[in-house]
């Protein structure tokens, strides 16, 4: 038994923590059934990996520091196809290697989570700058799904999510953490292993004779066939069809990348979840994600108490859009004011969306410094008057 | 009398014949090589995954009735170190042109034989980028011709199976394509070896590393070069150094055994633990 009475042996560490947000992070993995965890040191992601080191062969998983980040998206794929429910973890320098090994995962459907603690370009500063290179950083067309947390319990419920997600949806999934809420502690309730909903990807009930490993309903995911057992799936990044083969046939291409596409850009309004906080009577509203949220929701507690009718739509998945979400919450106001921290990112989606409908504000600040509540108070205000 | 079928093709993905090599290309006999070793091991690829990156050798797996990771340059043993620790049943068997196991993915390579991952890596040397033109490898010898080194390299090769020893992979032998049934043998020694088990197989590549470095697009003469330069290690063994530069010593190199990886951390399960 742990000093906090939990058992270090048991995947779910049910109870009431004071945690870090990394910590919090692999906790969500492990209980999500992560079994496989590559990664390479880089601050501030470390101590996720190193939480891992030491959990996961305690439950009978396999941990490795991998030479470089190339070996640990390639070593989660190569799991994951396997059958092992694979994560891996950097901060935004990491992530630029891990580019290639998601397009990968892409394209063969390789379910696996991938952490992003965004950090400021060699500093381990505050910011939100990778969110356009999570969306479009591989080759290729591809949509992806990106959760981004606000808090130390959403970095463990968004970990599960992702996991859940990937199965389900057979994708890479990012979770999108920030030096903000990855370096802090504060209250994490982890529920029983019992109340955590779990996904496992699907095997088929085929022979090898009628197995065909890419064929799945329109938009659909195919089952996955367990290696080694004469089904002879071909999981290459090159054009195949629905048997595998690689084929260059121009309808193939189209229609793999049609459903590989579709998959996640048709379920997004079952994906994303995003929540309203005081829009329905909103003449300002303000859409923020990940640690940006904290300040953002501070900010429009400050607008009503002073009689502005302000809002909050807190994204939890900013990829895909949601769009038809977006939309709605926006659909009264009079003012939009994206919060962000870096130059006004998202702030070009959320524009797409509304088309020209209301005017969208950027409240942004790169400075490796999460905004105030009184710096978005002041945009509010300045959008008022 | 119903026809006579060759007997290891029940070993290759239906339908996937004729293959795509160039006449000539020694991945065609590499694959013949790897399916007469599973016929005369009495093992099958079906019950294995075998691994390709990008390149002529990597499209080996395609033509094999096995599962197979295709389609990436240089990244083929994380893949393997990925699988391996998932399934530590299954056999895994990578194919890798020189320049997807030295060039690409040189950093992967000397920290899979470093680890002793429990997998077979059969190289590919054709001594160039074949697929791409037939530009230079790190495997390409010195003052040889190629598409980016018209006035000949200037680079001194890699030796891939010192490489392997000195990083330590506990399996590692060189043959040829003039060496068929040695490389066989070497192949099979290689899937029943326990650990990291490197075979490198010099190959012929006509169509680039012939024309461009040796002046002939004539298999036969590729081959001849090829056996001329081969030097057997026993005989290198009492050569001196300066007199070998040029060649290319084949034969078994390492054959040893040590634990084979498992994940980075040590780890020794509370299963005796005497108060369960
Ligand atoms: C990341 C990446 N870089 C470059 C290429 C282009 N490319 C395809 S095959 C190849 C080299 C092949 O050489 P080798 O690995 O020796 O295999 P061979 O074709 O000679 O068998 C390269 C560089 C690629 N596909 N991906």
């Amino acid at each position: 038994m742990a000093s906090d009475g939990s058992n270090p042996q048991s995947r779910v560490l049910t109870g009431v923590h004071f945690m870090l947000g990394n910590y919090a992070t692999s906790e969500g993995a492990l209980a999500a059934g992560c079994d496989f965890f590559a990664g390479y040191p880089i601050t501030p992601a470390n101590e996720i990996s190193e939480r891992m080191s030491q959990r996961l062969p305690e439950v009978g998983g396999t941990f490795i520091q991998g030479e470089d980040e190339l070996f640990s998206i390639y070593a989660v794929t190569g799991a994951s196809i396997a059958g092992a429910k694979a994560m891996t973890a950097t901060a935004s320098a990491g992530y630029n290697h891990f580019q290639e090994g998601i397009g990968y995962a892409v394209a063969v459907e390789a379910p696996c989570v991938i952490v992003d603690v965004q950090r400021c370009r060699g500093e381990n500063f505050a910011t939100q700058a990778d969110v356009m290179q999570m969306r479009w950083g591989t080759d290729g067309d591809y949509e992806i799904i990106v959760l981004a947390p606000s808090s130390i319990q959403e970095l463990f419920e968004y970990t599960v999510r992702a996991f859940n997600l990937a199965e389900e949806y057979r994708t890479p999934v990012i979770v999108a953490s920030e030096t903000t809420i990855a370096l802090m502690r504060e209250r994490l309730d982890i529920p029983t292993a019992e109340e955590i909903e779990i996904v496992n990807r699907k095997y088929t009930d085929l022979s090898p004779d009628e197995y065909k490993p890419f064929a799945a309903p329109e938009y659909g995911v195919p089952d996955f066939a367990p290696l080694g057992e004469g089904y002879g799936t071909i999981y290459s990044i090159n054009p195949h069809d629905e048997e595998g083969s690689i084929d260059w046939d121009p309808d193939v291409y189209e229609r793999m990348y049609d459903r590989l596409t579709g998959k996640i850009a048709k379920n997004r309004d079952v994906i994303c979840q995003p929540r309203s906080f005081a829009v329905d009577d909103a003449d300002i509203v303000l859409i923020a994600y990940g640690s940006e949220v904290r300040p953002a929701l501070d900010a429009v507690q400050m607008a009503r108490d002073e009689g502005i009718a302000a809002g909050l739509l807190k994204l939890d998945a900013v990829w895909p859009v949601p769009e038809e979400q977006i939309k709605k919450a926006t659909a009264k106001a009079k003012e939009v004011i994206s919060v962000e921290m870096n130059i006004g990112k998202y702030a070009n989606e959320i524009e797409r969306v509304v088309a020209g409908r209301v005017p969208v504000h950027r409240c942004t600040k790169n400075r490796g410094i999460i905004h105030s509540p009184e710096e978005i108070y002041r945009s509010i205000k300045e959008v008022w008057k | 009398m119903s026809p006579k079928l060759y007997p290891r093709r029940e070993n290759t993905r239906p339908d996937s014949l004729p293959h795509m090599f160039c006449p000539g290309c020694g991945c065609g006999q590499v694959l013949n090589y790897f399916l007469r070793a599973c016929h005369e091991l009495d093992v099958k690829p079906q019950d294995m995954t075998c691994i390709g990156g990008v390149g002529c050798a990597a499209r080996i797996p395609v033509f094999l009735d096995t599962d197979a990771l295709h389609g990436i340059h240089g990244r083929t043993l994380p893949w393997a170190t990925g699988i391996k620790m998932t399934r530590p049943d299954m056999p895994v068997v990578v194919f890798a042109g020189d320049g997807d196991a030295l060039s690409i993915g040189g950093n992967h390579f000397i920290h899979a034989a470093r680890r002793n991952i429990d997998v077979t890596c059969i190289v590919v040397n054709n001594l160039n980028f074949a697929m791409t033109g037939g530009q230079v490898a790190p495997t390409t010898p010195l003052a040889a011709t190629t598409m980016t080194t018209p006035y000949g390299s200037s680079e001194p090769p890699f030796d891939l199976c010192k490489m392997a020893e000195t990083s330590g992979a506990t399996y590692v032998s060189r043959w040829t394509t003039a060496h068929a049934m040695q490389a066989i043998r070497a192949i099979k020694t290689a899937m029943q070896h326990t650990g990291f088990s490197v075979v490198e197989i010099i190959t012929g590549c006509p169509t680039h590393f012939g024309r461009y470095a040796l002046g002939t697009g004539d298999p036969t003469k590729v081959v001849d070069w090829i056996k001329s330069a081969a030097i057997p290690k026993t005989r290198a063994d009492k050569m001196d150094p300066e007199e070998m530069s040029e060649g290319l010593v084949v034969g078994e190199f390492v054959n040893t055994q040590r634990p084979v990886f498992y994940g980075s951390t040590i780890y020794e399960s509370g299963d005796n633990d005497e108060t369960s």
